[in-house]
């Protein structure tokens, strides 16, 4: 149980890293989506259930919908 | 030279917020020395009646804190409209919509918002509540939102729903005050038997409320952003 | 605490590393998009931190489901209840951010930090 928490949470600190160099911007997104992911089910582990269901339905789809949406409108890439 | 100066004062200011913390929290005794959780815990059942000690808290223990949650999501979703005030609304349509996504998304969102009410229902019961019932019942009605014709973004009815749940929400809490118990939002309806689904006082009732306003203020915001043109915009 | 590597520690770890991720993202980066993933970060870190503060080793969650459970074996109840309501919260906050960032892109047309006017950096 320990390795797969460690695991877990190097996925997570890795995708917050990859953020930095990602130059197209809905992959970004997605990348953040994946830490929010991971940290529901780190919620789980720290046996807090009702967090865990509202990480996951706000930080995985509320998000995720607002910022493609607000990147279709802008419609610029990351070019520096 | 700038990102290595911030990294550097960045990872000073986290060790040195660490140390403390860690010297303070993540000892076994803090539980049992600071313990007014573990009194909530043991009381929350026979006070309050609710199963879900989160729930007791959220709505009974804390409520203050709720009430202050519910204005400030107020105030974000009234300055989201207030920043598109100027623009007009548009048709939802997307162009060459495929089969699988226009009757896909009919077939699922009764079973989304039934969801949505059931954990709403169920907060006092099992995990959930009112804001992540709120949030499932905005997805349902955003997916219907925008792949068909057949609902209106109406932001009218959905601003007069979601002054309506604030203000019974008030309402509630006003009955506890001048009633007999004489405080803000007093549970002044019976606890009942633990475990039925009408028990533990005003707490369905309240949740179903806050549950109501989350998700007609997150549609409505949410609409807002999507729908809402404005003039001289290069938009798809 | 029987070893130094244990679920606090590595719940630790992660929380710090996420907030100070995110702090670096907003500090370095230079298109308005990602200045808003960064806070979205951060105020996951800062989450999980909250409730990791009433977190010890192997006690379940604070809800009596059966007749047999004790409260001395529950975690504490109060942090969840607040971080319950930060995260909605935050979830306002990143949409009203993303409102202004489209706003600024109708006024000036680019998304660049260091190109809108009075935003030296």
């Amino acid at each position: 149980m320990l390795y797969l928490f460690l695991f877990l949470t190097l996925i997570m600190l890795i995708s917050a890293i990859a953020v930095i160099f990602i130059k197209n911007l809905i992959s970004a997104v997605i990348v953040t989506t994946v830490v929010s992911l991971v940290a529901s089910i780190l919620f789980i582990f720290i046996a807090a259930p009702d967090v865990a269901i509202t990480e996951a339905s706000i930080g995985a789809a509320l998000t995720l919908v607002i910022f493609i949406i607000a990147i279709s409108r802008t419609k610029e890439d990351d070019e520096s | 030279m700038r990102k290595f100066f911030s990294l550097l004062l960045l990872l000073g200011f986290v060790f040195y917020i660490s140390s403390i913390i860690g010297t303070i929290l993540f000892h076994e005794d803090f539980f049992h020395a600071h313990n007014v959780g573990l009194q909530i815990t043991e009381n929350a059942v026979k006070q309050t009646g609710s199963i879900n000690t989160i729930t007791s808290v959220v709505v009974l223990y804390r409520g203050f804190d709720t009430l202050g949650e519910v204005t400030v999501l107020f105030l974000a979703a009234l300055g989201i409209s207030l920043l598109f005030a100027s623009g007009k609304k548009e048709k939802n349509k997307i162009e060459d919509e495929s089969f699988i996504l226009k009757y896909g998304s009919r077939l699922l969102y009764p079973f989304i918002i039934l969801f949505g009410i059931y954990i709403i229902v169920h907060g006092h019961l099992s995990p959930g509540g009112g804001f992540p019932g709120g949030v499932i019942i905005a997805t349902g009605f955003f997916i219907i939102l925008i792949t068909s014709d057949f609902i209106k973004f109406n932001d009218k009815l959905l601003s007069v729903i979601e002054g309506f749940a604030g203000l019974s929400f008030i309402i509630f809490g006003l009955i506890g005050l001048f009633g007999q118990d004489n405080s803000f939002l007093a549970n002044f309806l019976s606890t009942g038997v633990p475990g039925k689904i009408i028990s533990a006082g005003i707490i369905p009732f309240v949740y179903a409320i806050i549950g109501i306003k989350v998700a007609s203020e997150l549609s409505g915001a949410i609409g807002t952003f999507t729908l809402v043109k404005q003039e001289g915009s290069k938009n798809e | 605490m029987n070893s130094i590597v244990n679920h606090e520690f590595i719940i630790h770890i992660a929380s710090f590393g996420l907030i100070l991720i995110g702090f670096y993202i907003m500090f370095t980066q230079k298109n308005l998009i990602k200045i808003i993933l960064g806070l979205d970060i951060a105020e996951t870190g800062v989450n999980i931190f909250l409730v990791s503060a009433g977190y010890f080793k192997n006690h379940t969650a604070p809800i009596f489901s059966k007749a047999g459970l004790s409260a001395e074996q529950m975690t504490d109840p109060i942090p969840q209840a607040l971080v319950l309501t930060a995260i909605v919260i935050g979830f306002g906050i990143t949409a009203l951010a993303l409102s202004l960032v489209v706003k600024l892109y109708r006024e000036t047309g680019t998304l660049d930090v260091s190109k809108i006017r009075g935003l030296k950096w």
